[in-house]
């Protein structure tokens, strides 16, 4: 719990220059951080991830093809010209990676930003308020939690207008509406133990209204189990949206996505083009490993008691 | 504990009930039946399209159009009209849904060994080099895309095949059975078997690795608690007070997990049935949204409504029969 950890870094300075041993005071941010560093797998993914989201980003600007040139090179294996080969069209495959790679970590990203911010605004109400404002809010969000995520991205999807329906902010707009209430579940279930904290009712007996209280004094508390459902919304959306392109129906052609990029490319091993297959896949797993690495460090990092029993 | 199976039963009605309502509006509001008719050229005369219409019911308002699909459904045990011509709803449900159970319950099976094998064996171990090993690898599936792993394992069989005997394909890779398969109770069991193969290893790889994270998060918390200690303390063997006192109760948390994580897999196992071009529920539903065919649709959203509910209870249940504190009343 955040709230331990504040302990432990209380007792300020007046006393320490006094003591023999002096003990250095360590923000809870930075004994966040320094536990983090400790998990070695998370420290390396962070890197990684780092990396690739630069390279994503960037690379397009300084790379000689763009994702859309066709060009005469067709089906040529990995080369210092194309270091990724090109496909059956002309398409330099390292190009259409980066970009692809690029759509999904917007998705990935906006859906998990969208989510979890609703979501924890959602759960802190409801968790705060209680009585039959929460059952109607959790009952609601229970139901949105039993359709099946990429059954119902795939029926809207299929049936949107073409102009919106193969736009990533669409996608990522319907899957953002499917994701939010597992954040809700987890950060209500936080604060309906943390209204009753004394922190709490010092903050109402100093004339705090009910927004201050949530936004101020509660939502900060569960900082802590929100960065972790982010993060690891960021890796299940990332594979959600890659396997809807992949069935046809997320990211359209002209632009592009991993989960397309492998769509083309699945039968590329019997035809002897095994780099048009592999390397889209290698690189979703590169994104979906490293992010899950990072949510893991993050959970410890957090949650101290859980590195006894780090599951 | 009948008492208990049958309240839990009618609190679901009214779950039920909401969920139909939601998946209905969702569903009815996006899919519209006769939009494949109006793109077709030579366009399809007027009179037809209205025709069709209003025996699909859908002029009416869709709060109307849901009360009378609810209850036909209901009372009349009727599915709605398919537009697909010589479409019998509760057949295909039927037989999908067999061709999907099958898959399911033998790739649980697999995964569940797995699961319990590598958690058990990580946590007794925990963090020497094999337990590293194990979470790492089990990082990696849970990092896998399903439909990649599918279409790869897929991809080396029919390389596999090439190399060793051309002319007669070892393993099979698509379908749930032969076009035209043996005759014989034997040999067509073999014959379901060998099509079984690469979507089992599919999903039991893809979900093994959850499980035996939780697994090896409750075997951990079992083998630290004091009645171990205990067992230990007066005289039994560590084999004896690993399987009889700790495996028995670190079970309890998988069991539910598993009937909790079976209805997403069955709704779920879309991606394998289309990389291996199976014939069960992930292809039906394909079906019916390609064809823009509301009503099997809305059928198919049901059942998987329904499983949810029925497994939710199931593992309520599961968790009561193995853990004698826990009193249905």
């Amino acid at each position: 719990m955040p709230d331990t950890v504040t302990q432990q870094a209380a007792s300020p300075t007046p006393a320490a220059a006094e003591r023999e041993f002096t003990v250095k005071v360590r923000t809870q941010r930075e004994i966040v951080f320094r536990r983090y560093l400790e998990h070695r797998a998370a420290v390396v993914s962070s890197v990684v991830l780092l990396l690739l989201i630069l390279v994503a980003f960037f690379g397009p600007l300084f790379w000689h093809t763009p994702f859309t040139l066709m060009t005469n090179d067709i089906e040529v294996g990995p080369s210092t010209a194309h270091p990724f080969g090109t496909d059956s069209n002309g398409f330099d495959l390292f190009s259409q990676v980066l970009h692809g790679t690029q759509r999904s970590l917007e998705i990935a990203v906006s859906v998990s930003l969208v989510s979890t911010v609703f979501g924890a605004i959602y759960g802190a109400a409801a968790g705060f308020y209680r009585g039959w404002i929460d059952t109607i809010m959790m009952r609601f969000a229970d139901l949105v939690l039993t359709l099946p995520a990429l059954v119902f991205a795939i029926i809207i999807t299929d049936k949107a207008s073409p102009t919106v329906a193969g736009q990533w902010y669409f996608l990522a707009a319907i899957l953002a509406a499917l994701f939010w209430p597992s954040c809700a579940r987890v950060v209500r279930a936080q604060v309906l133990s943390l209204r009753e904290k004394e922190f709490v009712e010092a903050a109402r007996a100093l004339g705090a209204n009910d927004r201050r209280i949530i936004f101020r004094h509660i939502l900060p508390n569960t900082l802590g189990s929100i960065f972790v459902i982010a993060t690891l919304t960021v890796a299940g959306t990332v594979l959600v949206e890659t396997a809807l392109s992949f069935l046809g129906f997320g990211i359209k052609p002209p632009d592009t996505s991993l989960g397309l990029l492998v769509e083309s490319g699945k039968t590329a091993i019997q035809d002897g083009y095994p780099w048009l297959f592999y390397i889209p896949g290698i690189f979703i797993v590169l994104i979906v490993l490293t992010i899950n690495f990072i949510g893991d460090g993050l959970r410890d990092a957090f949650d101290p008691q859980q590195t006894r029993v780090r599951a | 504990m009948f008492a208990f199976t049958i309240r839990r039963l009618l609190a679901s009605i009214p779950v039920l009930f909401f969920s139909t309502l939601l998946v209905f509006l969702l569903v009815a509001s996006s899919v519209d039946p006769l939009e494949p008719l109006r793109a077709k050229n030579p366009p399809v005369p007027h009179q037809t399209l209205v025709a069709l219409g209003t025996r699909l019911g859908l002029y009416h308002p869709l709060l109307q159009r849901y009360w009378d699909w609810l209850t036909g459904l209901v009372l009349h045990g009727n599915w709605g009209t398919p537009v697909q011509p010589g479409y019998h709803i509760a057949a295909r449900l039927s037989s999908s849904f067999l061709v999907t159970f099958r898959l399911v319950i033998f790739s649980i099976f697999c995964s569940l060994a797995l699961a319990i094998a590598v958690g058990v064996f990580s946590a007794v171990r925990q963090y020497s080099k094999m337990d590293y090993v194990a979470t790492s690898i089990g990082f990696l599936f849970l990092s896998l895309p399903t439909f990649w792993f599918a279409a790869l394992l897929k991809a080396w069989a029919i390389q596999f095949n090439s190399a060793v005997s051309p002319d007669h394909a070892l393993i099979d890779t698509i379908g749930e059975a032969s076009p035209n398969p043996p005759s014989g109770f034997f040999p067509q069991l073999g014959d379901a078997f060998g099509h079984l193969l690469l979507p089992t290893i599919t999903l039991s790889l893809i979900s093994y690795a959850s499980w035996s994270r939780f697994q090896r998060a409750s075997m951990l918390e079992v083998l630290n608690s004091d009645y171990i200690r205990l067992a230990r303390a007066k005289g039994l063997s560590r084999r004896r007070v690993l399987f009889r006192h700790a495996l028995r109760n670190a079970l309890m948390p998988l069991t539910t997990q598993v009937a909790l994580d079976t209805a997403a897999l069955l709704g779920g196992a879309v991606i394998t049935e289309t990389v291996f071009e199976w014939h069960g529920m992930g292809y039906m539903f394909l079906q019916a949204v390609g064809n823009y065919d509301l009503f099997p649709l809305l059928a198919w959203l049901i059942v998987a409504a329904l499983l949810v509910i029925v497994f939710n209870l199931i593992a309520d249940l599961l968790y009561a029969v193995l853990d004698p504190r826990i009193r249905l009343a």
